[in-house]
């Protein structure tokens, strides 16, 4: 097990010269852009940790001549506000890294699919969006970037949903294969990448794959933006080394009585105290999106447990029956339970229906439903019977 | 009830008369009138030629895309577990005991509406809540009264 510490990295918001960085870019051929992301070893940032420069080299590889680049700023997860504070401060990164994805694949267009709860950011974006097009054309390239509003559905930031949102329809998720990359947003190939992965491929083009793989371990190169929030003195924002145990994590952000960590948001998993030490923060332990929820001794897992699933009962869009039925059962399940109208071996049935549900739902919020369902059933039992 | 006057022609002019204009226009009604009235997305339908159930379908997917009135401005609440864990009952008892409505209910005068919503993103900075399109963070039960007051006040 490699573990690396807890340390703080600078490269997110490090400010750079776009304009030299996009001109180093487009001088490469898309191979060798491809060449290296694919080097760096970089991971999705949103959650799901699909490698990045597979994806470009995916798309790139497609003979349509009309492809997208999509950036997801679809940002629900609960526990997670990074991109927001990314869009924020760093806005011109993110279209920076939008058009060396384009350049990479060979699309000529890009949209961004931002929360509605962040429209409160738009003006400024726009004003960012002016500048960045004005930069395109000065360097005489060929770029183009599209604003696309969300409006409070978390399902949305599914990329298949979002593609479905953007399109004018319902969002509901697709079924896959065909994935984005062949057949996305109208039906084109597309990468649709999270906005910290936008930025991180932009700093990779910048300062060198050989400098992002020195940082992590051999699963999760790199750093990572947390968003921490909860039980701690020092909520917010922070960039940290991959490759730390929760451990190491809650001795810089604890507030010296964590009981549990939520690591991923309501679709992450729950670590409690004793797993703290040998539990790595990355895709080789608990991979997050993110968001990291300090929860201390006063907490009652089960009201997390509760505010979850009513979390996601509502957020499922509905079409498919294990996702839809599952939440609401699941739901109704654990209340019965602490109110004793149901024994509480019935949640030996319960984390079977979840584990129905990672296999039968049709995208990954119903399939993720059972990951803190069951971390916390299992963890802290006594709290959601008693 | 709002009449919509010139807005659906003048929307679709701005955004185009495709399926994927629906979004925008929707977004553009709601943003100016806090609601959708089953006139405006009949008339959407009309603009973009497509069914009124498909307008109606796709709006009721939205929790941001209302399709019951709602008042001029509409307080959401954030409701998930940080927000929770960090006062939001207060918030929501300061609120309601300020305006004289409880959750899900608008105004006699139409200018409130107080709602639930699921997280928005502000959970270092919780309690949080939404009026309109403004987030409002690190509240308290007296500062939350300045800001409705506030509002009062427009």
């Amino acid at each position: 097990m490699e573990n690396k510490g807890l340390n703080k990295v600078d490269l997110i918001f490090e400010k750079i010269d776009a304009k030299s960085t996009l001109e180093k870019a487009f001088a490469m051929t898309s191979e060798q852009i491809i060449e290296q992301v694919l080097e760096s070893g970089l991971k999705g940032r949103g959650g799901a940790g699909f490698p990045t420069g597979l994806k470009w080299k995916y798309t790139a590889a497609e003979k349509e001549p009309e492809k997208y680049i999509v950036c997801n700023a679809d940002e629900g997860e609960p526990g997670t506000f990074k991109d927001r504070e990314i869009l924020d401060k760093a806005a011109y990164k993110v279209y920076g890294g939008m058009a060396i994805a384009g350049k990479a694949m060979g699309a000529r267009k890009g949209y961004i699919y931002l929360r509605g709860e962040y429209s409160y950011l738009l003006p400024q974006l726009y004003i960012e969006l002016y500048k960045f097009h004005k930069l395109i054309v000065e360097i005489g390239y060929d770029f183009n970037i599209e604003y696309r509003m969300g409006s409070g559905a978390y399902i949305c930031g599914e990329e298949s949903a979002l593609f479905e949102s953007i399109e004018g329809f319902r969002g509901e998720p697709r079924n896959k294969p065909p994935y984005p990359t062949t057949s996305g947003l109208f039906a084109k190939p597309t990468s649709i990448n999270n906005v910290e992965t936008l930025v991180t491929a932009m700093m990779i083009i910048e300062k060198g794959a050989d400098m992002y793989v020195k940082l992590g371990t051999k699963d999760s190169r790199g750093s990572k933006v947390f968003s921490i929030s909860g039980d701690t003195p020092i909520p917010g924002i922070f960039e940290l080394e991959l490759g730390m145990t929760v451990q190491e994590f809650v001795n810089a952000f604890g507030d010296g009585d964590t009981k549990a960590v939520q690591v991923g948001g309501a679709s992450g998993f729950c670590v409690p105290r004793k797993k703290f030490a040998e539990t790595i923060i990355g895709f080789e332990g608990v991979p997050t999106g993110g968001s990291m929820k300090l929860f201390n001794s006063s907490r009652s897992m089960y009201n997390v447990l509760h505010n979850y699933l009513e979390f996601f009962t509502e957020e499922s869009c509905g079409q498919c029956t294990p996702c839809r039925v599952g939440c609401q059962q699941l739901l109704k399940g654990v209340e019965m339970v602490k109110k004793g109208d149901s024994k509480s071996a019935y949640l030996n049935e319960l984390v079977k229906l979840a584990d129905t549900m990672k296999i039968a739902s049709k995208c990954g919020l119903g399939q993720s439903v059972g990951n803190a369902f069951k971390s916390i059933v299992e963890n802290f039992r006594e709290e959601v019977i008693y | 009830m709002y009449h919509t006057g010139n807005l659906v022609k003048d929307l679709a002019e701005k955004h185009g008369r495709k399926r994927e204009s629906l979004m925008p226009i929707l977004q553009d009604i709601v943003r100016k009138h806090n609601y959708l009235t089953d006139e405006a997305m009949v008339e959407v339908a009309t603009e973009l030629d497509i069914s009124a159930a498909e307008v109606y379908g796709t709006a009721s997917f939205y929790t941001f895309l209302d399709t019951v009135p709602r008042g001029k401005n509409v307080i959401r609440v954030c409701k998930t577990i940080t927000c929770s864990m960090k006062g939001k009952i207060e918030i929501i008892n300061a609120i309601e005991e300020t305006l004289r409505i409880k959750v899900g209910e608008t105004t006699p005068d139409r200018m409130f509406t107080l709602l639930e919503t699921n997280c928005i993103g502000w959970c270092h900075k919780a309690p949080a809540i939404l009026i309109n399109d403004m987030p409002y963070t690190d509240l308290t039960p007296e500062s939350v009264v300045d800001i409705i007051k506030d509002y009062m006040r427009r």
